[in-house]
């Protein structure tokens, strides 16, 4: 059964949306991430126009990730302090992202650097991530042989970005950081998300755990509140000055994505920590890699086309 | 004044040669209006008409003009990227040819040039001086890129004559196609002669709750971003309370 999408101005077929929706949220319960990195790319390979696909990802981040925060929240898992702070960045960052997207837009580079930045972004990510798997897997493997302890790791340790100005004391997350990591950390997810319709918590909650030392219970809330503002603010923007923020579209994926999500969760619980991160790791390696692929090959058609209807003059 | 001018314009439709007159060709379309609604994935319409007297029938569908900006992609670097674009002017966002004969048996060259029978006669004005090899390209490439979409059409359509007067023939939209104001042309050609021509509006417009939404969208945008947050929130929010009950 076909939908006309009204911002998209595409009809696409509404159980292939569903089961888009209900494939990345399976996979977003499964490893606990929002899956925006997935969706993004999947709905501009099914013909949805790259801006829509990114604005109105955003609007969905803020539906999946909204139940996540209250939850959170309920538990006192979420710290305001550094919430704010990351936030603070995030709006920043995120408004300037809004910004580059509309001049890339107008300049017809917005699929290139959409592939290039996913291609970066995933690469690295998902590279870093099978690295530590292999590390872990070899290192309880040697432990196995000799019999040893497996080594404590510290706390968190101190390195250069927490000694910046501007200190701030974050009692909830134990920390007493330069306020300027959070705000930078914040900023460039903010960005991200505004370029690519990803919520970023496959970036932050890293960063999160190792750059800032944040303990891992007070982690997944906080990341989950700075994303649902962010998301917001990327939505609001990316709907007031471009129009590309198919409501329609964002809550088909919801759907489909909510229900995907509770199986993810359970299939999710019968696994372990190492393959679990080792399984999202090769899923991130090959989106990147499909997406260089794209670029490197000789396309169908050296020509596109796009129309410049009579609302958005030709620069 | 006015009055010699329509007296004059009264003489000379007097004089005009009777068979020769609108009655040389009637035809009209199935549907005027092409409604996209929620569920819309393309339509087709039917277009049939009557002659009088001899010649082929040569139809012309066209949507909207726009702008459309075509773009290449050189290798950079091992990399695909859009290096060079050229703007047109003048470009039907629809396109459809449908004739009785094929088209170089009925119509000249300089014939195709003044009504614009076919894609490689439309008059689209390039928005900047440009060789004559890559503008031809760049056409190629804007022509090309329209027949992917559906809204060009690689083949001239066939016109059918049921008899010796009756014609008909389908026009295919795809899910794709344009708002806006249509126009089709009928034309009869004799003898390399256009010696009749009418012209008849159509309209392809949103309709229901997409076309509200996508108004709303456009012209209040800073509501509608309000609004699209809201029932995201909402949305999350009673999906989150389904799932903890259950």
């Amino acid at each position: 059964m076909q939908i006309y999408l009204p911002i998209a101005e595409a009809s696409i077929d509404i159980f292939l949306l569903l089961l888009l929706g209900g494939g990345v949220g399976f996979l977003s319960g499964l490893f606990g991430v929002g899956g925006g990195f997935l969706m993004t790319p999947l709905l501009i390979f099914i013909g949805i126009p790259p801006a829509v696909a990114v604005g109105s990802g955003a609007a969905q981040n803020i539906a999946s990730s909204i139940s996540g925060v209250v939850a959170h929240m309920r538990k006192g898992n979420v710290d305001f302090r550094m919430g704010g702070v990351l936030l603070a960045g995030g709006i920043v960052g995120s408004t300037l992202g809004v910004q580059i997207f509309a001049v890339l837009r107008s300049l017809g580079q917005v699929e290139f650097f959409i592939s290039i930045a996913y291609v970066v972004v995933l690469g690295i990510v998902g590279g870093l991530m099978l690295i530590e798997t292999v590390n872990t897997l070899r290192k309880r493997w040697q432990n196995k042989r000799s019999g040893a302890a497996p080594v404590r790791r510290k706390l968190h340790e101190h390195i250069w970005l927490h000694g910046l100005p501007l200190k701030m004391r974050f009692p909830h997350s134990k920390l007493y950081i330069s306020a300027l990591a959070p705000f930078g950390i914040g900023a460039i997810v903010g960005m991200l998300s505004a370029l690519l319709g990803v919520g970023g918590g496959f970036i932050m909650v890293p960063a999160m755990i190792y750059l800032l030392g944040m303990p891992t219970v007070v982690v997944i809330g906080t990341s989950l509140f700075q994303i649902v503002f962010v998301s917001a603010n990327v939505t609001y923007l990316q709907a007031w000055q471009v129009q590309t923020v198919d409501i329609a579209l964002a809550v088909l994926l919801l759907i489909g994505g909510v229900v995907g999500a509770q199986f993810g969760a359970r299939f999710g619980a019968k696994l372990r920590g190492e393959s679990l991160r080792g399984l999202l790791a090769l899923i991130v390696l090959s989106v990147a890699i499909k997406l260089f692929v794209d670029l490197v090959i000789p396309p169908e058609d050296v020509y596109s086309i796009v129309v410049r209807t009579a609302e958005t003059p030709a620069p | 004044m006015k009055r010699i001018l329509l007296l004059l314009g009264l003489l000379c439709a007097a004089l005009a040669p009777q068979q020769a007159r609108a009655q040389a060709l009637v035809a009209d379309l199935s549907s005027h209006l092409i409604a996209i609604t929620a569920g819309f994935a393309g339509t087709e319409l039917l277009l049939f008409g009557a002659t009088e007297g001899e010649g082929d029938v040569v139809v012309l569908v066209r949507g909207p003009d726009s702008d459309v900006a075509v773009r290449r992609k050189a290798r950079v670097a091992g990399i695909w990227l859009n290096t060079e674009t050229l703007s047109f002017a003048n470009v039907p966002s629809y396109y459809r040819v449908a004739s009785s004969k094929p088209l170089d048996e009925i119509v000249t060259p300089a014939l195709r040039q003044r009504h614009q029978i076919g894609s490689d006669f439309l008059r689209l004005t390039p928005s900047r001086d440009a060789d004559a090899i890559a503008l031809a390209a760049f056409r190629a490439g804007l022509v090309r890129n329209k027949e992917k979409l559906g809204l060009y059409d690689p083949e001239p359509g066939r016109v059918a004559f049921l008899g010796p007067r009756l014609f008909r023939t389908r026009i295919v939209f795809p899910a794709s196609v344009p708002t806006g104001a249509y126009t089709v042309e009928v034309l009869l050609v004799q003898n390399g002669q256009v010696i009749a021509a009418q012209s008849t509006p159509m309209f392809v417009s949103k309709i229901g709750v997409g076309a509200e939404i996508y108004d709303f969208a456009h012209v209040h945008a800073a509501w509608y971003g309000l609004i699209a947050i809201l029932i995201a929130v909402i949305a999350g929010w009673s999906a989150g309370l389904i799932f903890r009950k259950s």
